[in-house]
């Protein structure tokens, strides 16, 4: 089972995130980068399957600067066999469109059964990158995927799935798409040996001329700005809990007029 | 000639409530365009649906049926809806930021070579370039997206922008079209929905969510004051409990799980994590209920009770019986 599992680089969750002084992007200095969570659940999902199937790959396809080299490696720390690397400034990493193209360009030059995505990035939140992709390369998509089984053939697939209110089990050709959701599994740590063993994979770097394409940017956007600021308000402290609890319902019915 | 197409979403035999919200944001922008504003609907039986579109400003209400249309699927529907926009040639494209729209829009837009501006909480005009307002990060920071091409394509966070009627006459245009199967997709094998009745969290008006001071996996509290509530409250999560394996995942708040508007959010025994805070800072009203005087989520409550959960939402639901009955 060969895997390709897309990955990108983004805040912690825990980050404060601070617009600029001219509101055109946001302060980068002192953030703390990560793989983006839902892509750690695609890796883990690509190394069960070629772990199930006892042969195959797991390659790791990023597009950053040069600080996504930590997260391939943490991919490969926990088990991915090798990385490609897509370093380029012309790659606008908030565009969906550029980063299905590029990576449609990379994939196109790799053997796989199936591609994994996270089934959004936590950084822009487009959640369209998969969906892009799987078009770009006229495959099927399987988004907010929980989970997977592939036949023994490595010919079909079948997919549980989050929709609205509820759960779809899909069947799918292979190759496709698929883009993880929570709930899919729990990802592993690195181990010190596969961290050690991680510095001697290989990992390919490629920029835009190496990929031959140039990138076709759809999207733009100015006028950053920090989302209306939120005072505390009434705190009620060493109150019986009855007094608190009828003073709070009671303001939310007269005062908040929400209830 | 349609200079605004909405796409809208059915579910269970009714067109979403969010479908309206693009209709009646879509008829501003046609009249700002001077303008049209089309609807497009996907699916079997679609006739019946154009008087409801007609009413929040619908000019034309475009059906595109085949057999392969029966359920939703992500190839078909997005050859659909291609197809329309390139007989149609919109200027925009507004479609739901639902769990069916982020599937949907960014397939459509790929054959269509365009970009989206996924998940957008306002829309403004400069000339006839379209401004969407988005927030990122879960909401830690907004920024104004453009879009270069044609069309210019949209999702829209539901239950933001505001329906407003306006009669039109929602003439209906019967579109020929016919799937083309020689592309792969996967295909429905079993749909699993829940018949509780329970309102989706990214929909209800009242949200209770519970966290690590919920000390395990009994919810009861919680789940009775939802109950007190009614159909338009539902019980959520923070990401504590849901990795705890109290909760399940789909009832995560926050920057991995779900970002949250509700007119009311209720954190119970919830320190208030940035990531959580991230994701539910929106809400109208926030009630904070927790024991630790020091906890974050103090500082963005409208209403904070320092004090035991467990002492004090009982006392709370009793309340609550008292003045919902009233």
């Amino acid at each position: 089972m060969k895997s390709l599992v897309c990955l990108k680089q983004v805040p912690d969750t825990e980050t404060q995130i601070k617009v600029n002084a001219d509101g055109s992007g946001i302060v980068t200095d002192g953030i703390k980068y990560v793989i983006n969570p839902y892509d750690e659940f695609s890796v883990e999902e690509a190394l069960r399957l070629k772990e199930k199937f006892k042969a195959g790959e797991v390659a790791i396809l990023s597009i950053g600067p040069d600080r996504c080299m930590e997260a391939i490696r943490t991919a490969l720390a926990m088990g991915a066999d090798r990385g490609v690397h897509v370093c380029d400034d012309a790659v606008n990493s908030g565009d969906p469109f550029v980063m299905a193209q590029t990576l449609a360009a990379v994939a196109s030059n790799q053997e796989y059964d199936i591609i994994f995505c996270g089934h959004r990035a936590i950084d822009d939140d487009f959640a369209e990158t998969g969906a892009m992709l799987a078009e770009l390369l006229k495959i099927p998509q399987i988004t907010l995927v929980t989970k997977i089984d592939v036949s023994a053939d490595k010919k079909t697939i079948i997919c549980e799935r989050d929709i609205e209110g509820g759960k779809e089990t899909v069947e799918s050709p292979l190759p496709c798409v698929v883009t993880s959701q929570k709930g899919l599994n729990e990802p592993r740590y690195a181990s010190l040996p596969g961290i050690m063993k991680a510095k001697k994979k290989p990992v390919e770097k490629k920029s835009l001329s190496d990929l031959g394409i140039s990138p076709d940017p759809k999207l733009q956007a100015k006028n950053y700005s920090m989302p209306p600021a939120r005072q505390a308000g009434k705190r009620f402290e060493g109150m019986e809990p009855q007094d608190a609890a009828k003073t709070v319902v009671q303001a939310l019915r007269s005062e908040a007029k929400v209830i | 000639m349609a200079n605004v197409l909405i796409y809208a979403e059915i579910k269970a035999g009714k067109i979403k409530k969010s479908a309206f919200e693009l209709a009646s944001e879509g008829r501003k922008l046609a009249d700002k365009m001077g303008g049209e504003l089309g609807a497009a609907l996907i699916g079997p039986g679609l006739e019946p649906f154009a008087p409801e579109l007609a009413k929040f400003g619908v000019d034309t209400v475009y059906t595109l049926e085949a057999p392969e249309l029966e359920g939703y699927n992500s190839e078909y529907f997005a050859q659909a809806l291609a197809h329309l926009i390139s007989e149609t040639k919109p200027e925009i494209v507004l479609i739901s930021h639902t769990m069916q729209g982020k599937d949907l829009a960014p397939r459509t837009a790929a054959k269509l070579g365009v970009g989206v501006m996924a998940d957008c909480v306002s829309f403004s005009l400069d000339g006839s370039t379209l401004i969407g307002k988005r927030p990122m990060y879960a909401g830690k920071c907004f920024a104004e997206w453009t879009a270069a091409g044609s069309p210019q394509i949209a999702t829209a966070r539901p239950n933001v922008l505001e329906t407003a009627e306006t009669l039109k006459s929602g003439a209906l245009s019967k579109v020929g079209f016919s799937v083309d199967t020689g592309r792969t997709t996967y295909v429905t094998k079993e749909l699993n929905l829940d018949t509780s009745g329970k309102v989706d969290l990214t929909e209800a008006e009242i949200i209770v969510s519970g966290g690590r001071g919920m000390g395990g996996p009994d919810y009861g509290l919680l789940e009775e004051m939802s109950a007190i509530f009614g159909s338009r409250a539902t019980v959520g999560a923070s990401r504590a409990a849901v990795d705890a394996g109290w909760r399940k995942h789909s009832d995560q708040v926050g920057q991995t799980g779900k970002t949250v508007t509700p007119n009311l959010y209720i954190a119970c025994g919830i320190s208030g994590s940035i990531q959580h805070l991230a994701g539910m800072g929106s809400s109208k009203v926030i009630v904070a209920i927790n024991k630790d005087p020091e906890a974050p989520i103090f500082t963005k409550a409208d209403y904070g009770i320092v004090g035991d959960l467990f002492k004090v939402i009982p006392e709370f639901n009793k309340e609550l019986k008292v003045i919902l009955a009233e």
